[in-house]
């Protein structure tokens, strides 16, 4: 089986859905010629054509929108939005027109629509492009956020997000785009959206998250092993609508659950995590949820040492699921 | 109005007659929403009044079997062209389960049926006009010959997705045109204190197509503007933005006075250029409104919104749980 970056397996995925149908199609700056600022697309301009992979002028708003028409017409656009921070402006488009399409319409009109971000921190990005912004959006049902953590989640969650016939933003961790690397099968899979996966099976604390930080928590599982403790990790991979099942059944395995977000905590996905493991899971929980997040600040500094201090890494976690276990 | 110059737009007798009874139509059925609005039947009404000119006179230059819309809240008249019936607008202003915009889902005037091409909208403004541009990049994709429209009022052409939204369509010449009704109020607030350019039209300068201004009071000037416009869309030579300047006859809706903010005398010479007058009369002096065949689409036109009224009225609500329906496919 083959080795593949994160990045790479969602070019992988792009290329195999735009070959399996031609009405799927790339939108977004930068996408055409260039293959994208992290070159997400390399290739598809060449292979597919300018009008299938559209250099659209930089207007987040009219990218979501221009999408939501081509998608109500009967195509299935992939829209990019360069990096998650800049989705601000389309965010009308996406939460008062996508999202209530279905629901506004009664069924009639539907949007088909993909909307790929790059989100996270670690990259020396500053404020304005290490943002987690899935909170913002997942409270807003008619939409679906994917988020997945591997190479081989990407592939199959991206075809998945492209054959779905209601309106999808996929978040991909942008330090993870060339940081991970895993087996991705050629043949074509899909993975369900909304059902989230264990990553590490284990008896003693359970770990729930999402993104870049699975990676930290199976890291820190790894070291603590070693110390007797066995760790359960969940990731979400879908953070709306949340897998609650998976949820309840991850926190009541071992009763003493912690959940990671490189998000701020406060609104953040795990807060409803938390929620839903109080409202389940009261006589099965051995100690106090606990969450590890991103301090209350406005978004990740630059400088490296305040980045630092932001990011969420192994040892933060490792730092957390220990305190857990000795809970 | 001269004379014949329906002839020389090309549109023959019964088309024009045609055109004359839909605007009516539109008219009444408005009409009739707010008398149920004061007798407290339905909670909200968004007028067309003053518009129905530049709504028909759109629709009909356009191929109403193939071509898309994505109207906004006034166009009445656009839907009833493009297939929506009396019924259907009346089961949308009693918020009836069988309303096919959104099952009673939305407010009156939030539009939307496919089989029709009608693309559904929402209240914030100007979302559709960029859903408009996409409709017209698949079809230039998929080689279909076919346009779309997107109107909107002319303070909406403020909004950040008008100028994206053109923009977008000027760059990849799309088959898109845009129809801004202007009716001189965005509820309150008026044009001047709305747009800093003199017209509009002249907006569409920056985006690389041309932009008319034209009577919106004469649905046979605005037939002509978009008639013009889909050739040009339809030969690939991309979009284009047309303003039709008439005015909005009663409140922003059925929850504004605009008393607070214009003067009754104002409303009155509007009334005066009301399409519905104007051209009646032009009809008239072309023998093509007779006395009898005036009263003979009246007569047809108050049973027409009688029967909606009252099948609207008695249709049913839709059951308290359906409310959980169709947030994704199912």
């Amino acid at each position: 089986m083959p080795v593949m970056s994160y990045i790479q397996a969602v070019t992988a995925a792009l290329r195999e859905e735009m070959q399996r149908d031609e009405n799927v199609f790339v939108l977004g700056e930068d996408v055409g010629k260039k293959g994208g600022v992290f070159r997400a697309t390399d290739g598809l301009f060449d292979e597919f054509g300018e009008a299938r992979v559209l250099d659209t002028p930089l207007a987040e708003s009219a990218i979501a929108g221009v999408g939501i028409g081509a998608a109500m017409y009967g195509l299935r656009p992939v829209a990019e939005m360069q990096f998650a921070d800049f989705i601000m402006p389309a965010v009308n488009q996406i939460i008062s027109e996508a999202a209530k399409i279905r629901y506004r319409s009664n069924n009639d009109w539907n949007v088909p629509m993909t909307i790929r971000a790059p989100y996270g921190g670690g990259v020396h990005g500053a404020l304005y492009h290490s943002q987690s912004v899935e909170a913002v959006f997942a409270n807003q049902p008619g939409l679906k956020i994917v988020m997945p953590s591997t190479p081989y989640d990407v592939k199959g969650l991206l075809k998945a997000s492209i054959r779905d016939n209601d309106p999808v933003l996929f978040f991909e961790h942008k330090r993870a785009y060339r940081l991970l690397k895993g087996e991705v099968p050629e043949e074509d899979y899909v993975l369900p959206i909304g059902k989230a996966d264990i990553k590490r099976e284990g008896s003693d604390i359970t770990i729930i998250t999402y993104g870049l930080c699975v990676h930290f928590a199976l890291q820190a599982a790894e070291k603590l092993a070693e110390e007797g403790i066995d760790a359960h990790i969940l990731d979400l991979r879908t953070v709306y609508p949340l897998d609650k099942e998976a949820i309840i059944d991850a926190a009541t395995k071992t009763g003493k659950v912690l959940l990671v977000t490189e998000d701020n905590k406060e609104g953040s996905i795990i807060g409803e995590v938390a929620a839903i493991i109080a409202e389940n899971c009261l006589f099965d929980l051995d100690a106090p949820v606990q969450r590890l997040a991103g301090p209350e600040i406005p978004s990740m500094p630059y400088a490296p040492t305040m980045e630092k201090y932001f990011m969420i890494n192994p040892d933060k976690v490792e730092k957390a699921m220990k305190e857990l276990a000795e809970f | 109005m001269s004379q014949n110059r329906h002839k020389e737009l090309g549109l023959t007798d019964e088309q024009v007659l045609h055109m004359y009874k839909m605007m009516l139509l539109a008219r009444k059925i408005d009409e009739r929403m707010w008398l149920l609005n004061r007798a407290g039947k339905i909670p909200f009404v968004i007028s067309c009044q003053g518009q129905e000119a530049a709504q028909i006179g759109a629709s009909f230059a356009l191929d109403r079997e193939h071509d898309y819309v994505a109207p906004y809240y006034r166009d009445m008249g656009v839907v009833l062209a493009f297939g929506m019936t009396s019924k259907e607008l009346m089961l949308s202003g009693f918020a009836k389960a069988e309303d096919p915009n959104s099952g009673g889902r939305q407010m009156p005037g939030h539009f939307g049926q496919k089989k029709n091409r009608i693309l559904t909208g929402s209240s914030p403004v100007t979302t559709q006009l960029p859903h408009a541009v996409g409709v017209a990049l698949a079809a230039k994709m998929r080689k279909d010959p076919i346009v779309s429209l997107v109107t909107l009022g002319e303070g909406s052409s403020n909004q950040g997705d008008f100028h994206e939204g053109l923009n977008f369509a000027g760059v990849h010449k799309l088959p898109v045109i845009t129809m801004v009704e202007n009716n001189k109020y965005a509820i309150s607030v008026p044009i001047e204190k709305q747009i800093a350019s003199e017209t509009v039209a002249d907006r569409a300068q920056g985006y690389g197509m041309p932009g008319y201004t034209v009577d919106g009071n004469d649905p046979l000037a605005v037939y002509e503007a978009v008639k013009n416009a889909r050739e040009r869309a339809i030969n690939g030579e991309g979009p284009t933005l047309i303003e039709a300047v008439s005015y909005r006859l009663t409140a922003h809706s059925s929850d504004d006075d605009d008393r607070t903010y214009r003067e009754s005398k104002e409303v009155d010479e509007a009334k005066k250029k009301d399409s519905l007058i104007t051209f009646a009369k032009y009809l008239q002096d072309e023998n093509i409104l007779s006395e009898d065949v005036e009263k003979q689409v009246n007569d047809e036109i108050a049973k027409e919104v009688n029967e909606a009224t009252d099948y609207a009225e008695n249709a049913a609500y839709a059951q308290p749980e359906d409310a959980l329906r169709y947030v994704y496919e199912e």
